[in-house]
């Protein structure tokens, strides 16, 4: 038996795929090393500026923007920008949700919708949709609303897109299988359409919101008056690097969780799938 | 008595030449019917037209309204768990009793809570043959049901099968390509060749029936060589 599980480790230490069989220790051996690596370049980074190598109005010390980022939220300054710039992209990520499903369904569930709604999305895809924000800003002025227009727009995309071709792929076995159970159009859409393109739907969702916080991050650079992006154009013009790289991380977290949270709807909701790896 | 099932002069073409030629077909209440044939010869075409997944034309095409399909593979949604997957078939405010009374009719009450993907071959046709039950239909169609089960499970689900069938007691159109399992199960056979029925044989034999019992082996070669000859001019 002991045998056995020595051959195995030896095994699975010489195939390439190595990295998901491997045992705990050389797992954390790994993991080390991929820590290793960003570590080095951090004390690089402070050596450098420590020695006036790097100018802090270039880029700021690791050290001066630790000290940054606890001063912004001891004021409550990041707190308050963090909300403001949370609400917009909720507003907007909400109204991408609602119309790209909307749209997706439509096209997804008939050919007559399909003709209308599928050529000019596609259209409309492949332009630059950032590019729009000089737009934007004539349309709806220099409020809320380009912000939160911006977010929709761009995340309307990957949701759409996904959920369509997720409602396209489903098996029609199973489709032919309801009707045979006399479950009915409304009870196809409920019982396999849905279900059958839910995990489509959760990568576009994801995909959808990376774009969001894109979208937000270059709205918010235009005559912000609260928000992330104001405390960025704020420090702009005051060549506070520091700052800006505090709020830089604070997109980067706030993406990161948001990821996390749809990751975790995914685990529960796709929980019918198959384990690979136990 | 009348026939459950009255088909006449059922035609079915995809373009090229007529799969089903004229087909007539009668059904008994509570007959199993199996219907041989080789590959291509037309036999799903005519279950997915009993099925009402397909129509074609024919001069009288009576089909009762209460039926269920079980096909090759089980077909269950991967995101229902087994008894809500068989609840999906009652669809009746009592449902779920149905389902569990269905699933420990098939031997499946042990897995009613499993996803439908950790379930082994012959598990999920067991769970699809439940699904198809719940519905108590007066004809029961199945599409070479066992044909992906291996040697063992396929003779495991003939008895099931048969002891569903006469327990409940719907009219079943069994089709297969398995000679023995037509011959074990059947009161009547039928073999679909260039669109028509080349050849019926009611099976009178006394239930189990034994694979080497000689009355069963004499239909078993005839049907052998019927379907072998047909093969040859292919
Ligand atoms: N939807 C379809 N479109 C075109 N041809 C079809 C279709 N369904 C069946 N056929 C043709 O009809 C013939 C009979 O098919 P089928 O009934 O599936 O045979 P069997 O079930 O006996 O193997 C085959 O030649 C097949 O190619
Ligand atoms: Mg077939």
């Amino acid at each position: 038996m002991a045998d056995r599980s020595a051959a195995e480790r030896n095994d699975t230490h010489g195939t390439p795929d190595a990295s998901l069989l491997a045992p705990a220790d050389n797992r954390l051996w790994r993991t080390a090393g991929r820590i290793a690596s960003p570590i080095a370049i951090i004390a690089l980074w402070q050596i450098a500026s420590l020695s006036g190598l790097l100018s802090p109005r270039i880029l700021a010390a690791p050290t001066e923007i630790a000290i940054t980022a606890g001063r912004l939220i001891a004021s409550g300054e990041l707190v308050t920008g963090l909300v403001v710039s949370f609400l917009r992209v909720s507003a907007g990520f909400s109204i991408a949700v609602v119309i790209g499903i909307a749209l997706a369904l439509t096209s997804g569930l008939s050919r007559l919708g399909e003709a209308i709604i599928d050529p000019p999305i596609q259209m409309l895809k492949a332009m630059p949709f950032l590019g729009l924000l000089p737009l934007f800003i004539l349309w709806f002025g220099i409020g809320e609303a380009p912000k939160i227009g911006l977010v929709a727009f761009g995340a309307i995309f990957p949701i759409y897109l996904t959920l369509h071709g997720g409602i396209r792929s489903i098996d029609k076995k199973l489709i032919e299988t309801s009707q045979v159970l006399e479950l009915g159009t409304i009870g196809i859409i409920r019982h396999i359409v849905i279900p059958g393109a839910l995990p489509s739907l959760l990568v576009g969702i994801r995909y959808g919101l990376s774009v969001a916080w894109l979208s937000l991050v270059v709205g918010e650079q235009i005559n912000a008056s609260s928000g992330i992006g104001y405390i960025i154009t704020y420090a702009r013009d005051f060549l506070q690097t520091d700052v800006i790289v505090v709020c830089l991380l604070v997109y980067a977290i706030m993406g990161l969780l948001t990821d996390g949270l749809v990751r975790g709807i995914e685990a529960y909701a796709l929980r019918w799938r198959p384990q690979v790896i136990a | 008595m009348n026939a459950l099932v009255d088909i006449r002069r059922l035609r079915r073409s995809f373009g090229g030449p007529a799969v089903l030629d004229g087909i007539d077909l009668k059904i008994a209440q509570g007959e199993f019917v199996a219907l041989l044939g080789r590959s291509g010869s037309g036999k799903s075409t005519l279950l997915r037209v009993l099925a009402g997944l397909d129509t074609a034309p024919a001069q009288k095409l009576e089909i009762p309204a209460r039926r269920s399909v079980v096909f090759q593979e089980p077909r269950l949604l991967p995101w229902k768990s087994v008894i809500e997957n068989v609840a999906l078939g009652a669809r009746k405010p009592d449902a779920r009793a149905l389902a569990g009374a269905a699933l420990a009719d098939v031997s499946l009450s042990h897995r009613r809570d499993a996803w439908p993907l950790t379930l082994s071959g012959g598990e999920a046709q067991r769970a699809s043959l439940a699904r198809a039950l719940v519905r108590s239909p007066d004809l029961l169609l199945l599409d070479e049901p066992f044909a992906a089960l291996d040697a063992l499970t396929r003779l495991r689900m003939h008895d099931l099968v048969f002891d569903l069938w006469r327990k409940h007691h719907p009219a079943i159109l069994l089709v297969t390509h398995d000679v023995w399992e037509a011959v074990a199960l059947a009161d009547r056979i039928l073999v679909l060749d260039q669109g028509r029925f080349s050849h019926e044989i009611r099976v009178d034999i006394e239930h189990p029936r034994r694979r080497g019992d000689p009355q069963a082996s004499l239909i078993e070669t005839g049907l052998l060589r019927e379907l072998g000859v047909e093969l040859s001019h292919v």
